[in-house]
């Protein structure tokens, strides 16, 4: 935190004193850490895409390629890269739909509506599609 | 409750020193006083060398912001009986901003932003006085109201982890009074605040920390502002890619 750096001399203000941020200032409040994880978390859903895009390309390769690519889903590290992957897609999801109240100020009868009549919905779509996701996943 | 608490409260004269450091003083510890109210009692009683900025004493100024224990407080309005039970308050120039003198800070940087979104009414076309005054429904004032209480107390910078780290953003108050023109129903000058506004150092800036949001004593919600501007800011470029023939 502490090393001088003089911005300015004047006439009336000999010298100005600016601390530096501190490479650590986001472990300091939850605010900050959360922020830190959010941004994160992109990293984490980007896999997911990428594992999406190479389970697709594995089904296109044919039943031999796709059973080699199940034989990678098993892989213990993959199986924990994905368990933490889940929470930050998580994370990440409820910061966003948390963040819709704030960016839509929707007005009816001359009034803010409650940030719940926002996000809700959102809620709900989420909810819904991860029930019809997983009705096809798990109906077999 | 004790009898005195303990100030640590940071110095710095620019003529002798490198670096600030830290003084402690004991003052009362009163129910009715403020931050305020002991940093005025060390200049008055103790050591007539502190420096620090005050006007009103009662949240109108703007002027006496400083870190409280860490958070960006208007000293007028942060009682000492809040922390009689850690039994000392740090008192620092607000993070961030270059301190001239023990707790004043150098706010210029703040007022070239400011000016830059032209917080102030634009107009295309004025009308001749003789037809009077532009007109506004209570609905409409209500739209802006809330972005409209700024002081400019500028306690949100010094709660935004990116106006430290990234010096060219333009920073929660200054876009929160643009949308404060941009919203009222006499101003034509969206167009040109978007130019400043829709840019890296704009809103685009900003990550949503909303820690300017729970720093403001004035609850206007800057971290919303900037958030609807985004939007805003959005659906705007998306009009302009499909259609591209639209007036603006």
């Amino acid at each position: 935190m502490s090393e001088a750096r003089r911005t300015e001399y004047t006439e009336f203000r000999p010298r100005w004193y600016k601390s530096r941020v501190s490479t650590w200032w986001w472990l300091g409040r939850w605010s900050y850490l959360k922020f830190i994880l959010r941004e994160i978390s992109s990293v984490f859903v980007a896999w997911f895409v990428v594992e999406l895009l190479l389970g697709l390309h594995a089904l296109s390769g044919g039943p031999q390629r796709y059973e080699e690519f199940q034989g990678f889903l098993c892989n213990p590290l993959v199986v924990a890269l994905n368990f933490v992957s889940l929470f930050f897609v998580l994370f990440h999801a409820v910061t966003w739909f948390n963040l819709a109240p704030k960016a839509m100020a929707v007005r009816l009868g001359g009034k803010r509506v409650p940030n719940l009549w926002i996000a809700g919905p959102n809620y709900l779509a989420w909810v819904a599609v991860s029930a019809i996701v997983a009705w096809f996943l798990l109906r077999a | 409750m004790p009898e005195t608490i303990t100030l640590e409260v940071t110095r710095y004269s620019p003529e002798q020193e490198a670096e600030p450091r830290v003084q402690q003083y004991e003052v009362p510890l009163r129910k009715d006083w403020v931050v305020l109210d002991a940093l005025n009692y060390i200049k008055d009683r103790v050591d007539g060398s502190l420096t620090f900025r005050w006007s009103c004493r009662m949240g109108i100024c703007g002027s006496c912001g400083m870190m409280v224990n860490g958070e960006p407080k208007l000293t007028c309005a942060t009682f000492l009986t809040s922390y009689a039970p850690e039994g000392h308050i740090r008192v620092q120039p607000l993070r961030y901003f270059p301190v001239i003198r023990d707790l004043v800070v150098a706010i210029e940087d703040f007022m070239s932003k400011l000016g830059s979104v032209k917080p102030w009414l634009i107009r295309k076309d004025e009308k001749p006085i003789a037809e009077g005054e532009y007109l506004q429904t209570p609905e409409q004032l209500d739209l802006y109201k809330q972005f409209s209480m700024c002081i400019n107390c500028v306690l949100c910078y010094a709660a935004c982890p990116v106006v430290g780290l990234d010096p060219t953003f333009i920073g929660p108050a200054a876009i929160a009074l643009a949308q404060r023109y941009n919203m009222d129903s006499r101003d034509q000058g969206s167009q040109e605040r978007m130019d400043v506004l829709a840019q890296h150092e704009g809103i685009w800036g900003c990550t949503f920390v909303g820690d300017c949001t729970k720093a403001c004593p004035k609850k206007v919600d800057p971290a919303g502002a900037i958030q609807q501007y985004k939007l805003t800011a959005t659906l705007d470029r998306l009009k302009s890619l499909l259609m591209p023939w639209g007036s603006k």
